[in-house]
């Protein structure tokens, strides 16, 4: 298609370039904003009006206070745990039960697909979970992070759908050679789902880092805690900032320290996005293949 | 009737005994579900009941009323039409807001026509639906201080500086925003994959028939994504009434709870801050037992007036 460059195209197209721009800034700001504070002096940071666009003055205190914090260091260790664990047992869970999906011909496939799909329409709700899993003997126990969320049936599907486009041919072949549904899903479906199984992986490891709710209502032993439900302790409820430091600038100190918290724990997210975002958007590509 | 009963427990032995290795696959998948999921669907019979943890579900009293003690206290109670208010609201301001800023942002990014800048845009949109809650609130928090980015903002269009949460008028505003912030990018790819599927056909014909870019977009693209905008827009107002309590837990406190309080973080405060087991769970009941009806009546709505349903 010949592009006609009217005053009025290119006036659209300066308009447009504007605007994203403009959007940019607003989402990138924030992020900025904290990389600042956190590199602030604070006698600097208090006398300081307006928007910051570099530190004002330049002081590493907040992140040798976060970096020698014991409490965070726990946390991320915790947090470390839940994610591999629980990457384990969602990845063998979702992939067994996306296989039997597939699996059409066994008696029980209709009645056990309605029972799974069900529970993405209705649910206990808050307390009758709460309560469930405490009776488990799961109450301050980092598996109560893990096995509780070892299925999400929205993921378990996505990975069914991709499932199903291997040809069915391969199943047949298998059988006849005398192997088994196990030969099948780990030998085949799995070894030909990689690009599924990293979204899988990264849907799950995100849900793991990012979550907070589940640490606070079952969590209660301090050497157990999560990093994020330590970071909300500290920035939520403003807990546990022992600052040596004697300063007339207190509040400074601590804004920096805070906004150090922030830029530690999301720089784990920032190393692994080029794969957040090629494969979570696959992931949502797989979702409307099925539609 | 008994010869088919033999006939069906001889095909379901047989139907084990050919596919057992099936099933124990996915009998953890099974257990995880009857654990995790309907067993706290039974567990909703302690809305009926007055719940005694040293009793458990099943040996505690039932409730007054035929069981409805816990509904008729929470009906009314001075706070449920707070949270049924605040409820509605949030979502009022994510529908009218929040809805078309995601289409609005799919439409220009189509615009664009360097590819690399538009993969930019794409990528810094697209990142803040990684943070955690945790974080964002945490900043929000930060910016609405009275020496906050906020108030810097605000400073320019001259207005006075002022702790921006402790104010209940600013808090709804505020949540919509972060939350548009945070998933503004994310939700537009749905819409920009819509886009990607029409017919660029019908684009160049447009050209030739002399359509402006303005005309195009509204005659050409809308019409196109719109089976995809109604079903976005069923499954909005389907959860009209369900509003997540993750960040507004992290953003409210006591002194604008007559804004923030909505019915899930309610449920929560009441349940497991001042263990009410019951009546929360009766709140909880009630709010889904909303939620269902809703998504049934937007379906419905739906399906009338266009071809596109969920269900």
């Amino acid at each position: 298609m010949v592009e006609r460059k009217t005053p009025g195209e290119i006036t659209l197209n300066v308009f447009i370039t504007v605007i994203m721009v403009f959007l940019s800034l607003i989402m990138l700001y924030p992020m900025l904003y904290e990389i600042f504070v956190s590199f602030s002096e604070p006698l600097k940071l208090f006398r300081h009006r307006g928007l910051m666009f570099a530190p004002a003055g330049f002081r590493t205190y907040a992140y040798e206070w976060v970096l020698s914090d014991k409490e965070i260091w726990t946390g991320y260790k915790n947090t470390l745990f839940v994610i591999v664990v629980g990457l384990v047992v969602n990845l063998t869970l979702t992939s067994l039960g996306a296989y039997f999906l597939t699996r059409k011909d066994c008696m029980w496939h209709k009645p056990i697909t309605i029972l799974i799909l069900i529970t993405m329409y209705f649910s206990g709700g808050m307390i009758p979970f709460f309560l469930t899993v405490k009776d488990l003997g799961l109450y301050d126990s980092l598996f109560a992070l893990i096995f509780p969320t070892a299925i999400s049936t929205y993921n378990m599907i996505l990975l069914r759908s991709y499932f199903q486009s291997i040809p069915e041919s391969l199943v047949e072949s298998v059988l006849i050679d005398g192997g088994g549904h196990f030969t099948i899903l780990f030998r085949i479906f799995i070894p030909l789902s990689l690009p599924a199984m990293a979204v899988m992986l990264l849907y799950y490891g995100v849900g793991h880092w990012n979550t907070y709710f589940n640490a606070l209502i079952f969590i209660k032993t301090k050497s157990k805690f999560t990093l994020q439900l330590i970071l909300r302790n500290m920035l939520i409820m403003g807990s546990n900032l022992d600052v040596d430091e004697q300063t007339a600038e207190y509040e400074q100190v601590v804004e920096s320290i805070k906004a150090a918290m922030v830029i530690v724990s999301t720089v784990p997210i920032l190393c692994i996005y080029p794969f957040l975002q090629k494969y979570f958007v696959g992931g949502l590509m797989i979702g409307s293949l099925k539609e | 009737m008994a010869e088919n009963k033999l006939k069906l427990s001889g095909r379901l032995a047989m139907d084990f005994r050919k596919n057992w290795p099936l099933y124990l696959m996915v009998l953890p998948v099974l257990a995880f579900y009857i654990l995790f999921a309907y067993k706290p669907m039974v567990g909703i019979i302690i809305a009926f009941k007055d719940y005694k943890p040293a009793l458990g579900i099943w040996r505690s009293p039932w409730a007054d009323n035929h069981g409805f003690y816990h509904f008729i206290d929470f009906f009314t109670s001075i706070f449920c039409k707070r949270v049924l208010v605040n409820t509605l609201m949030i979502s009022l301001y994510d529908l009218v807001i929040g809805f078309p800023a995601p289409i609005i942002l799919a439409l220009l990014l189509n615009e664009v026509k360097s590819a690399s800048f538009k993969k930019v845009v794409q990528t810094i949109t697209y990142f803040p639906h990684f943070i955690s809650a945790v974080v964002i609130c945490g900043m929000v928090r930060q910016f609405c201080l009275t020496d906050g980015l906020f108030n810097i903002i605000g400073g320019w269009f001259g207005l006075e500086p002022k702790s921006l949460l402790q104010i209940p008028g600013n808090f709804r505003m505020i949540f919509t925003l972060t939350n548009i912030w945070q998933g503004v990018g994310w939700a537009s790819i749905i819409y920009l994959a819509a886009i990607a599927g029409v017919d660029t056909g019908l684009y160049e014909a447009a050209a030739l028939d002399g359509a402006g870019r303005f005309q195009r977009i509204w005659h050409i693209t809308l019409p196109g994504i719109r089976p995809t905008i109604i079903i976005m827009l069923i499954m909005r107002i389907g959860s009209l009434m369900n509003v997540g309590y993750e960040k507004i837990i992290l953003l409210y406190n006591e002194s604008i709870y007559e804004t923030a309080d909505v019915i899930s973080t309610y449920v929560y405060r009441k349940g497991l801050l001042e263990f009410n087991f019951s009546f929360s769970t009766a709140v909880n009941l009630f709010n889904s037992i909303m939620n269902f009806a809703l998504v049934y009546i937007a379906n419905f709505i739906s399906r009338k007036f266009s071809e596109t349903s969920l269900f």
